[in-house]
């Protein structure tokens, strides 16, 4: 697939701190590009420059070949993390008015459909609630018919419910074969929707591929756990790798058989066992060092 | 570009109208103060007598010339002073070269000064008698009025709420767009223009319906001041939201501008026997200009020729301060 963006050397500095540093990427085109890191990790920055909203100290970003420009500004679509629109004005006048501000424009109805904005059109944009705004928003973001969509933290503050109707929309503009660059601080998000992941911190990349590339490499075993009530960490042997966690033992290995056979010569009860695969938090937390931070 | 223009300015024109309570506030606020005013000065009398002094630089020592409660304003030409006279803006003036007092026979206040005058010594002037009807203080204020709504409508109106849009995030969603700074800040100034035109408009139809307040010139003249005196605060509203993303130094900021001029644009009262160092600093401001030029039109009559210098001032300020705000400006 050719790539849509090219970043090469990216810099940008605030001061004395270095926000992004010399970092270089590509966007494939049609992909759903995941851009993860904890806050502070210049994701943000990196994001704003690939948008055009703040320029660069040093590096080049080009889009299908070029330096961004009026190209870029009509066949990208944003949908900012922290924005509003203007007061008493409808959901319909907002789509309207962001459509008269493009050459090619989306079908208004067929993203009314898309985005189910049926029920509150005619109300206006101040008295949304955060979910009908989210979806109002990534409407306005599609209003120009985008090549390449841009979401920055598109679900924070959500119910779980708008969090997975919001997912279906996006499944939908990747379906309609669009370039999707999405910033999440949920693993869960990134791994039902991401096909690539880069993960960043202190201004720098520090991991990128697929998913289930980025697990496999970093990852060889699986997780066993068993509730910390049902026994102690010292009464497991000591050929075991076990850690407690949040009142859950967790035996890491490499081979299941063996370490299901060592509990069971101790006799430990295995009722309540389970076992799981490493997960994107997993792999977060080892690339990064930290928690998860929101 | 015209589209975009119309884009945004369609709306902001429908987000202003739709707020009904600051619409009704826009419109209700002026016109209350002037009826609040009319009644409060229903009474037309000034409580401070004021005799004008020709020349300014004179030698004659005499006690009529040193009495309390009088306000002694040194005058340079004699015949605008005379006309101050006739419409009881003065109420004597004493011509010591050419030995003369002028006082108006309809006014009370020149009656009590010229009963003084006669019994002083050293005061051997002779009378000339002048004539013409008194300015309602309505009438003299409304001028002022109406320009001091166009600033708080033009300074509040647009510089607050770009700031407002720079803090939400609504500029930032804009700069995203193939909306250009030009479009996007030409809209909201003819956004502004239209309606601080049509309230201004409203209030003076209303003022004169309800206390028939007097309009001696040219309507068109007139509302070529109130055009050029909106687009001069617009632009000046435009110059301090360039780089402000806080509402509160936005308030602060604007009432630094709006206080000053509230207080030296001659809104309220007459500036003559101020300090002459006030009265030069008071015409930086576009206020004074709308004022007096608003003033002239509709209690003297004046022509296009006569309010020209005020024409003036009011165009360049705009052409400068808007080439200034857009080189300012920045969505972020």
């Amino acid at each position: 697939m050719p790539d849509l963006i090219v970043v090469e050397n990216l810099t940008k500095t605030y001061g004395n701190t270095t926000a992004v540093d010399h970092i270089s990427f590509d966007i494939p085109a049609g992909i759903v590009f995941g851009l993860l890191g904890p806050n502070g990790a210049g994701k943000t920055t990196t994001v704003e420059m690939l948008e055009g909203i703040k320029q660069p100290d040093a590096g080049t970003i080009l889009y299908k070949g070029k330096a961004l420009g009026k190209t870029f500004k009509r066949e990208a679509g944003i949908m900012f993390q922290h924005t509003t629109l203007q007061d008493y004005i409808t959901v319909r006048e907002a789509l309207q008015l962001f459509a008269d501000l493009y050459p090619k424009q989306a079908s208004v109805e067929e993203l009314i459909e898309d985005c189910a904005l049926g029920d509150f059109l005619d109300q206006n944009t101040h008295k949304l609630s955060g979910g009908q705004l989210q979806r109002v928003l990534l409407a306005i973001a599609l209003v120009n018919d985008p090549e390449i969509v841009f979401l920055d933290e598109p679900t924070t503050g959500l119910d779980p419910q708008a969090r997975r109707n919001f997912w279906n929309l996006v499944e939908r503009i990747k379906a309609k074969g669009k370039t999707v660059v999405l910033t999440t601080h949920y693993m869960d998000e990134a791994k039902v929707l991401c096909d690539h992941l880069l993960f960043m911190d202190h201004g720098q990349i520090i991991a990128q591929g697929s998913p289930s590339e980025l697990l496999a490499n970093q990852f060889s075993d699986v997780i066993i756990q068993i509730p910390g009530t049902d026994l102690k960490v010292d009464q497991l042997p000591d050929s075991l790798d076990a850690q407690l966690h949040d009142d859950v033992i967790e035996i890491k290995t490499a081979s299941v058989n063996q370490a299901l056979e060592a509990l069971m010569t101790e006799g430990i009860d295995l009722q309540r066992m389970n076992i799981r695969s490493h997960n994107l938090d997993d792999l977060f937390l080892e690339l990064t060092g930290h928690e998860l931070r929101s | 570009m015209f589209k975009h223009f119309l884009a945004v300015l369609t709306a902001r024109n429908k987000e202003f109208t739709r707020d009904r309570s600051s619409l009704a506030w826009n419109i209700l606020f002026p016109f209350l103060l002037v009826v609040g005013l009319s009644l409060a000065f229903s009474n037309d009398k000034r409580d401070r007598f004021k005799i004008g002094v020709y020349p300014a630089q004179h030698q004659l020592q005499a006690e009529f010339l040193e009495l309390d409660y009088i306000r002694y304003i040194e005058i340079d030409d004699l015949e605008d002073a005379t006309v101050k006279v006739s419409k009881h803006q003065l109420d004597m003036l004493l011509d010591l070269s050419g030995s003369k007092y002028y006082v108006n026979d309809s006014a009370p206040n020149g009656y009590v000064l010229e009963q003084i005058l006669v019994n002083s010594p050293g005061m051997n002037l002779s009378k000339t008698q002048v004539s013409g009807d008194d300015v309602r203080y309505v009438d003299w204020a409304l001028p002022g009025i109406l320009g001091m709504n166009l600033m708080f409508s033009c300074l509040f109106g647009v510089g607050y709420v770009i700031v407002r849009y720079r803090k939400n995030g609504v500029l930032k969603r804009l700069k995203a767009t193939p909306l250009s700074a030009f479009s996007f800040l030409s809209a909201q100034v003819a956004s502004r223009l239209l309606l601080s035109i049509s309230v201004t408009m409203i209030i003076y139809i209303g003022t004169k319906l309800f206390l028939n307040t007097t309009m001696n010139g040219s309507h068109v003249l007139l509302l070529l001041v109130f055009i050029l005196g909106a687009l001069s605060l617009i632009s000046l509203s435009l110059l301090m939201s360039t780089r402000t993303s806080s509402e509160e130094l936005a308030g602060g900021l604007l009432n630094l501008m709006v206080w000053p001029m509230m207080v030296l644009s001659g809104v309220w009262f007459s500036l003559e026997g101020a300090h002459p160092m006030l009265q030069k600093l008071s015409l930086i401001f576009p206020l004074t200009h709308v004022t007096s030029a608003a003033r002239a039109i509709m209690i003297d009559s004046a022509g296009f020729l006569q309010i020209l210098p005020n024409l003036l001032v009011l165009a360049v300020s705009t052409v400068v301060l808007l080439v200034l705000a857009a080189w300012f400006f920045k969505w972020e």
